[in-house]
């Protein structure tokens, strides 16, 4: 096991810290479930890709610039959520994100089936980041996260989106505006998450648009959901454990690769 | 033009059949049976798969609907009746990952590739001047509208069809009415993932190809038809099906959409949900 190998599998997993806390703020805290996360991440890497790549912005503008990007857009997916409810707002969800997709699928702008190549990596005083300081990097970043989420939930914020879950009609009936806080947790799920996927597109340094299609969502969701719906560390612990454990069973994608050759000497996957 | 709504049916055709069972198990228990497009895979693999072994088409299909339905009971009996009281998120998750468990199953068991359906059919394929319809989307035609048909009569006319929509109205009285709700719902999902199968095993005729995760886009797709359908009508979602079928078609057709069906489908629901929830053809129920 070499050293960029594992660098490259912790990054993974860090990336995958910050999506699962910012999809745990919108399930397990608000109470919103959310299947289209990944089209939130896809949106924050489209964003830098876009800003870098076509537009030829340093890393640091870009990087403040899509992760406010993501954040609007994360308010704007999430207005469906002030009409839906429940399993409603799971499909409508579901929805958005084949939406998304075949925007980046289809659009020119978006790079079409090809993606966008060529990220730069971030540097600092004229020096590139390695891998090795990227992973720091990141790292940097998911305690960011971590800490974030930490103090927002004993902040008021935290007693609305309580209300929100537990009961939106008693919360309207005390006042608390339930729009209000379903906006104020998509606006922040949308803001992490988009800074996951520019933390993600930065280390790729390609994106493309099945990066961000529906499985992900799941993937992201089942982070949540074995870490720990609606704790602080569960999803940190789900993202680590779904992000290593495919690479621990990694005999058993052998076994089904080998298994298709087996059979008709190609293999797809 | 005639070519265009040909194949808008050939479509809403499948959209029929994988939405019947879903409205059924969404009007009973309101949750969301993605797993249900599993099952839609499942029969048409595994119709195929028998066929590959030789035995004759009519028998290879009816021993994979029996299964399939058989495949439905055990997901509602063994998964979906556990969590029914803990929400509808609880079961909603579990169905999706099931429905991920049973692609990777499928491309485990029968290899990730796409396998022709070598089958030969006893029908004329249609072809006039400005028509052209294969015998395989004349089957897929005729079947739909028997099954629609056999779907009428068995819903307003015998005991468990009433059993059935009484459940959909409301599962609690029925049950103190004395009907044994657990075999109605059992009785829907058997019904639902046969049609499911069914579905599976038209559309791998149509387009000459089955493979395992064949069920991606329909799963969600179907969805779209339960919404527009006014959720747990079963005729409106008959309905739809053809509605989104033709609308799709031909927006694709003559305005050159920028995003391909699926999107335009899917944004449909969106717009839907917001501003419509009940459907187009559902009651106001809150």
């Amino acid at each position: 096991m070499s050293l960029d190998y594992f660098l490259t599998v912790s990054v993974f997993s860090m990336i995958n810290m910050i999506l699962a806390s910012s999809l745990n703020i919108l399930i397990g805290y608000a109470g919103q479930v959310s299947l289209g996360h990944a089209a939130f991440f896809g949106i924050g890497a489209y964003a830098s890709a876009i800003l870098t790549v076509n537009l030829g912005m340093g890393y640091w503008p870009a990087l403040l610039l899509s992760v406010f990007i993501s954040g609007l857009i994360g308010l704007l997916l999430g207005l469906p959520a002030l009409r839906v409810r429940e399993d409603f707002l799971v499909l409508a969800t579901i929805g958005v994100n084949f939406v998304v997709v075949s925007v980046f699928n289809y659009v020119k702008f978006f790079g079409g089936p090809y993606g966008i190549l060529g990220l730069p990596r971030p540097s600092l005083f004229g020096h590139a980041f390695t891998t090795r300081e990227y992973a720091l990097y990141v790292l940097l970043w998911t305690l960011v996260v971590v800490f974030l989420v930490r103090y927002l939930s004993n902040t008021y914020l935290e007693l609305g989106f309580d209300a929100l879950r537990e009961d939106e009609d008693a919360a309207e009936s005390v006042g608390v505006s339930s729009p209000r806080y379903k906006m104020y947790a998509f606006a922040i799920a949308g803001l992490l998450s988009g800074l996951a996927g520019n933390l993600w597109a930065h280390y790729m340094t390609v994106v493309f648009p099945d990066n961000f299609s529906f499985p992900v969502s799941i993937g992201i969701l089942t982070m949540v959901v074995i870490g720990g719906v609606g704790t602080l560390v569960g999803p940190l612990i789900g993202a680590i454990i779904v992000t290593i454990l495919p690479e621990v069973v990694r005999f058993a994608r052998d076994y089904r690769i080998r298994n298709s050759r087996e059979h008709k000497g190609v293999d797809l996957r | 033009m005639l070519q265009n709504i040909v194949n808008a049916l050939v479509l809403g055709s499948s959209y029929v059949m994988i939405a019947v069972g879903l409205t059924l198990v969404y009007g009973i228990l309101k949750i969301l049976h993605i797993a249900h497009a599993g099952i839609y895979a499942f029969g048409a693999i595994f119709a195929v798969y028998l066929c590959e072994i030789g035995l004759p088409l009519v028998f290879a299909v009816t021993l994979s609907l029996i299964l399939s339905a058989l495949l439905g009971m055990i997901i509602y009996k063994g998964f979906y009746k556990h969590v029914l009281d803990r929400g509808r998120i609880v079961p909603l998750v579990m169905s999706v990952g099931l429905f991920a468990t049973m692609e990777d199953l499928y491309r485990l068991v029968w290899g990730p590739y796409k396998r022709p359906f070598d089958v030969y059919i006893n029908l004329p394929d249609v072809m006039t001047m400005d028509l052209y319809l294969s015998s395989r989307g004349l089957l897929m035609l005729i079947v739909t509208a028997v099954v629609i048909v056999l779907l009428y009569l068995l819903l307003m006319r015998t005991k468990l069809g009433k059993s059935l929509r009484a459940c959909s109205n409301d599962l609690g009285l029925a049950g103190a009415f004395g009907i044994n709700t657990d075999r109605s719902v059992a009785f829907a999902f058997l019904i639902g993932s046969s049609l499911a199968a069914l579905g599976g095993i038209l559309v791998g005729l149509y387009d000459n190809t089955v493979y395992p995760t064949m069920g991606s886009v329909p799963s969600y797709k179907a969805f779209v038809v339960v919404v527009l359908g006014g959720f747990g009508s079963i005729r409106g979602a008959v309905v739809a099906s053809y509605i989104l079928a033709l609308v799709g078609t031909f927006v694709v057709y003559y305005f050159g959409f920028l995003l391909p069906r699926d999107a335009i489908a899917f944004l449909t629901m969106i717009l839907l949900l917001m501003f419509k929830p009940e459907g187009l053809f559902g009651k106001v129920r809150r």
